[in-house]
């Protein structure tokens, strides 16, 4: 196969940016996306020029460490899918392909397709958690939970904190992750003991970090590689207004 | 010069609870005065760092990674083994610690074997507190299944991701005490050297992998929850950066390398499609408990798989060890396959793979059973192949998959370097010479969040009053210049070679070599090969970029220099185990039928090495006693 590339590079936060372009030849349809991207370096290193900086790690969809858009959508093409499993088959011989990275205000790019997104970790830890000490435990199975609840609590817990919600919300709203942890924990009766002020902090951190509210759009389910119903969101907001009603007239500190 | 491994005495259901009972411990008072540094915030780092900042140490905690939850126990699917009994099945702790012992080929510690089965129980309530959403019964109690190499079903599991879902626990846990201010972390820090000083581990040298530059981090104690090094295959399950650069660095400044050939080939990964590929992508071994393995009965067989019938399959698994089936261990159900695959049974486009099939589990209980067991990895497995496998069987082959060996440890995870710990998969302590099924995540979660914050009070105690090294110590300026000099050499080098190419090469040598089948001569071969490739490395390595900036390439070159020496020592250990045991099957020493055979006369023993530069590599042993199991042959027939 022939693909042409356009890549998204620059230095670092201060730069301007522009996309490069590379032509690839000898690349086959089982290859994977990054697997390109090694041999776009490779022909790099050939010339002596630096490498195209881009994050990945476990390339099986779990980590949450790669995340391009590519022609415009987080992850590319298909749905359910993370970047590091899309596979050259999904593109045609000599098709040119765009690679960009996350975009978003909090999002800082660290250099290319490298994007600072430290962000996430600030939201979760702002209340993302039981606050059991290690050990301080019952026997595991005298909380009986309903396998629906465990089932709904899993499937928010799925969230693999790639930011592909953030990067395609017009708003760059962190709904979905945020929504997503706290219908995880909130899901749980460990996890309802501090239900409100979870979402209380959280919704503030998600504000603190320059996220932008959700307005309902649902293109961050879209492109989710998970696949996170936007349900969660609309839990989240029945669970933050219950949360404000309960704390009415209470100083928070 | 192999240190004491401090194992309790007593019976063995004792010791744990007799060490606890009489090893020294810091006043909570006191903790506070003491800095410990972890590297690696995986279920053993994030663990060992949450429990110890709950205690109330100050702690810093680094990793590779931009957040501390893609540590790559992310990435276990089938599950963790606990001595619950919940399905009455006679399953106990002592019946657990067997089967681990036994499924590691008698290559283990009794006594850290035992503590690990002891402490799975606590741990299943520990995660459940902390929200971990395993799977569970319509009666809502926790829900298991069965893994390879036991009769019970002792696994906990969340669909499969159960290693992103108790990884997720310990990243809450580690993030309540962020924010607590306890634990300070650090992210895209990758360490880059030990500091020792008076032959105590006195701290690190990292690299800020965003603006390159080296920082020094003085500490009472160094913990490394490094991860394991199979990603010196090559192509393997791990991550693209997980790495043995810590350990490595750890072992040239006096740490003891233990076992380092024993390294797991997983049955079931999908096999490489070409020489472009880049890792490969496991199958969790709970596919098993549905799927039945078969070749076509004829070598070469090209139809496709519906077309063969029944009875031109061969289910060799069935066959050969009917007692235990399609659930053999990990190390038999790899060679099995790999031996039908070189007898041109192999199926796929490269004949390199064996089918795992579910038409009979989808007969019997129904697409929609199968679905909801299994359903996210036939996803992936369509992702990665654009093969639906609920109408053809999957195609599966042995891939590297987990590393037994690693640093050696005493009781206490202490490192023969006193005050550098090693913990998880990146010490050698519990599985032998073949880790079961599910025992992974169980190790990781209780090394970091049950044993380590107890046995460091031990070693801690009475140090809170010392003050920590400055980080202008000799030591530091030291390790920090070495380091400086081997970032300017490579970049400097501008040769011919890229990193990923000697990688590759590396890897093929001792997938070759090294791998589920070895031989002297093929060791001795292997040897020189790695020699050569290092020194083409030195000498020809290519690695573009700058050293004050973001640079990948770079990281990598530093993990694949490691890399290189220690292939060297992977083989050096292979060549020396002169029998087979687990995983290590050394062609010499096999029966007829090409069952591994043991030599526990000489053999009974960990081999522990010691660094020497240029291969000079000393070999230490430290004799296994059974006091609690009897030896015998492994048989799953």
């Amino acid at each position: 196969m022939r693909i042409t590339f356009e890549i998204w590079m620059q230095d670092g936060p201060s730069d301007a940016g522009r996309l490069v372009t590379h032509t690839v030849d000898e690349v086959e349809p089982d290859m994977s996306l990054l697997e390109a991207l090694d041999h776009v370096n490779a022909g790099r290193i050939a010339r002596g020029e630096r490498v195209v900086e881009f994050d990945h790690d476990c390339r099986e969809g779990i980590c949450g460490t790669c995340g391009l858009v590519v022609d415009g959508r987080a992850h590319g093409p298909h749905e359910g899918t993370t970047t590091c499993q899309l596979y050259l088959r999904s593109f045609h011989d000599g098709a040119r392909i765009v690679v960009e990275p996350f975009r978003s205000a909090a999002f800082p790019v660290v250099r290319d397709l490298k994007v600072d997104r430290s962000a996430l970790d600030r939201v979760a830890r702002a209340g993302g958690f039981v606050s059991t000490h290690i050990r301080t435990a019952p026997e595991a199975n005298s909380i009986p939970i309903a396998r629906a609840d465990a089932e709904a609590s899993f499937a928010a817990a799925a969230c693999i904190g790639c930011g592909a919600c953030v990067a395609s919300c017009k708003n760059s709203a962190a709904s979905l992750f945020t929504a997503a942890k706290i219908e995880h924990l909130g899901r749980l009766p460990q996890g309802r003991v501090e239900s409100t002020e979870r979402v209380l902090d959280m919704v503030a951190a998600m504000d603190d970090e320059g996220f932008g509210h959700c307005t309902n759009t649902e293109a961050c389910e879209a492109v989710c590689p998970q696949a996170i119903s936007t349900d969660v969101i609309a839990s989240l907001n029945r669970r933050y207004l219950w949360a404000r009603l309960e704390t009415l007239g209470r100083r928070r500190v | 010069m192999l240190p004491d491994a401090k194992i309790p005495p007593g019976p063995i259901e004792q010791k744990w609870s007799q060490y606890q009972a009489t090893c020294r411990l810091v006043n909570a008072a006191n903790r506070h005065r003491l800095q410990i540094v972890v590297i690696g915030t995986g279920l053993a780092g994030a663990g060992a760092a949450s429990a110890l900042g709950e205690l109330g140490y100050r702690v810093k905690a680094f990793s590779f990674h931009d957040s501390p939850r893609r540590a790559h126990s992310v990435a276990a699917q089938g599950g963790v083994n606990a001595a619950k009994n919940y399905q009455n099945d006679g399953d106990n702790v002592y019946r657990m610690f067997y089967d681990a012992v036994k499924g590691g080929d008698f290559r283990s510690r009794e006594a850290n074997v035992y503590r690990m089965a002891e402490l799975s129980v606590d741990l299943i309530d520990t995660c459940v507190a902390q929200g971990v959403p395993f799977a569970r019964e319509y009666g809502g109690v926790l829900a298991n299944r069965s893994f390879g190499g036991v009769q019970v079903e002792r696994t906990f599991y969340a669909q499969g991701q159960t290693g992103q879902q108790l990884l997720l626990g310990a990243y809450n846990a580690l993030n309540r005490q962020v924010a607590a201010g306890q634990v300070e972390l650090f992210s895209r820090h990758e360490l880059l050297d030990l500091v020792l000083v008076d032959g105590r581990a006195a701290g690190v040298i990292v690299r800020d992998l965003v603006t390159g530059e080296l920082e020094r981090h003085a500490a009472h104690a160094v913990v490394l929850a490094t991860g394991g090094y199979a990603k010196i295959f090559y192509l393997s399950t791990l991550a693209m950066g997980s790495n043995a650069t810590a350990i490595w660095k750890a072992h040239r400044r006096g740490a003891l390398l233990a076992n380092p050939s024993f390294v797991q080939v997983h049955p079931t990964s999908l096999p490489p499609l070409g020489s472009h590929q880049s890792k490969l992508t496991l199958m969790s071994e709970s596919l098993r408990n549905d799927g039945r393995i078969w070749v076509p009965a004829k070598a070469g067989d090209e139809r496709p798989p519906n077309d063969i019938s029944e009875d031109e399959r061969d289910y060799y698994l069935e066959r050969r060890y009917p007692a235990f089936g399609n659930l053999t261990p990990r190390d038999v159900a790899s060679r099995a396959g790999k031996e039908r695959i070189d007898a041109g049974h192999g199926v796929g486009p490269l004949k390199n793979a064996v089918y795992l099939d579910f038409k009979d589990a989808i007969a019997a209980d129904g697409r929609d059973a199968i679905e909801s067991r299994y359903g996210n990895l036939f996803r992936m497995y369509a992702k990665i192949t654009g093969l639906d496998a609920y109408r053809e069987p999957m195609r599966i082959a042995p891939a590297a998959h987990f590393s037994m060996g690693g640093l050696w440890v005493d009781y206490e995870l202490m490192t023969s370097i006193p005050g550098l710990y090693a913990l998880g998969e990146c010490n050698f302590a519990d599985h032998g010479a073949n880790r079961l099924g599910a025992n992974s995540l169980l190790q990781a979660c209780i090394d970091g969040y049950f044993i380590l914050p107890c046995t460091i009070g031990n070693e801690l105690a009475g140090r809170f009053r010392e003050p920590l090294v400055p980080t202008d110590h000799p030591a530091f300026e030291e390790a920090a210049r070495a380091v400086q000099g081997e970032i300017e050499r490579l970049l400097a080098m501008r040769g011919t070679r890229t990193v990923d190419e000697i990688h590759r090469e590396l890897g093929s040598v001792l997938t070759d070599r090294c791998g589920i089948s070895r031989s002297a001569a093929g060791l001795q071969a292997a040897i020189e090969d790695v020699r050569r490739l290092r020194a083409e490395f030195e000498t020809d390595v290519c690695v573009t970029g700058g050293a004050h900036e973001p640079n990948s390439e770079l990281e990598k070159a530093l993990r694949v220099r490691d890399y290189l020496e220690l292939g060297e020592l992977m083989c050096r250990d292979a060549l020396e185990r002169n029998e087979s045991c687990g995983m290590h099957y050394r062609e010499e020493h096999c029966t007829e039928d090409g069952d591994p055979v043991r030599n526990d006369e000489r053999f009974a023993h960990v081999a522990a090495w010691e660094y020497g530069p240029d291969g000079a590599f000393v070999r230490h042993e430290e004799p296994l006693t059974f006091e609690f199991v009897r030896t015998a042959a492994r048989s799953y027939r």
